[in-house]
């Protein structure tokens, strides 16, 4: 039973979870942006400082989700758990 | 193989070998292909711009007035975030900031972006490691260091180290893995919708070579200078 076609799929079914990884920054991107657009809507003239602030803030946000991603393309491509 | 998904043998992302080195399983892949086409571009740009500027005018005309906006831009960036220590960083930022940004715009000209090789980014985070070590050690002496890693503890130094050695991965693993994203994305657009692929991919490529390249570029010069400005702050 578990041969390379049962560790291709249990790796696809891995790489799908790992992917969920990407909810935690879309929320942590979307409350950034919310109060982003709240502190121009409060000061408009800081617009640029602002927006530089929250693009670099939600860059690093999105780390994690990229880890995600990474480990779901390894899964996926690199194969690292079949059997050689 | 039967196993293999319809998706792999269509999808184009990987980094392909070109030729071998002899034996020594050495390969030249597209990335080496690619990085020598942005570096040969680079290179014309800057002996072009070497040439107008020293033959420079008062009232600047077209070229110069273009190399004038790009080192005013890249020294204002670099003098906001860093202050009076900026201006001796001012050149590394710079290249660094024109190297990644043409690499990753060079997936426009259909190429495959060299940032998208792991093995382009992280010799960058580990310059920039180095760049961030070296201050340390030289602004805050090794008492001021020692200081630092044993802070607030003793017994919390083995996390400081972690946290000092996840400084490169992160800067390298964020830029490579958003630009690969991006190269992923396309692959899949042109790979899987490729008869109907005309025209509108280039909305895609504005998002994903032109703007989360040019964030990317800025993000990872705009870390680079916050850690080492982070390091040349002393505690007196």
């Amino acid at each position: 039973m578990f041969n390379e076609f049962f560790i291709r799929g249990c790796s696809a079914i891995g790489a799908g979870l790992a992917v969920i990884a990407g909810i935690g920054p879309g929320v942590g991107q979307g409350i950034a942006a919310g109060h982003a657009a709240s502190a121009v809507g409060r000061n408009p003239g800081a617009k640029g400082d602002v927006t530089g602030t929250m693009l670099l803030g939600q860059a690093v946000a999105e780390t994690t989700g990229l880890y995600g991603l990474l480990v779901a393309m390894l899964l996926l491509f690199v194969k690292p758990l079949d059997i050689k | 193989m039967p196993t293999g998904m319809l998706l792999s043998e269509n999808l184009d992302f990987m980094v392909k070998g070109i030729f071998q080195i002899g034996d020594t399983g050495i390969w030249v892949t597209t990335t080496h292909v690619c990085l020598l086409i942005v570096l040969i571009a680079l290179c014309i740009f800057a002996i072009c711009a070497g040439r107008t500027m020293k033959k420079a005018t008062d009232v600047p005309g077209g070229f110069q007035n273009v190399i004038e906006i790009i080192v005013d831009m890249l020294d204002g960036m670099v003098g906001n975030t860093m202050g009076k220590n900026g201006k001796n960083f001012r050149n590394y930022i710079g290249t660094l900031f024109i190297f990644i940004l043409i690499s990753n715009f060079s997936g426009l000209l259909g190429l495959r972006p060299p940032t998208a090789d792991y093995g382009v980014t992280l010799p960058l985070g580990l310059l920039s490691f180095t760049l961030i070590f070296v201050n340390k050690l030289r602004y805050q002496k090794p008492s001021g260091f020692l200081k630092g890693l044993c802070n607030p503890w003793p017994f919390w130094a083995p996390i400081n180290v972690i946290g000092d050695v996840a400084v490169p991965i992160s800067l390298s693993l964020r830029l490579f893995a958003n630009i690969l994203s991006g190269t992923v994305m396309m692959a899949l657009v042109y790979g899987l919708l490729g008869k109907i692929a005309y025209g509108w991919p280039s909305v895609l490529h504005a998002y994903f070579d032109v703007f989360s390249g040019a964030i990317q570029t800025y993000v990872f010069c705009m870390l680079t200078m916050t850690y080492i400005s982070d390091a040349m702050t002393t505690e007196e």
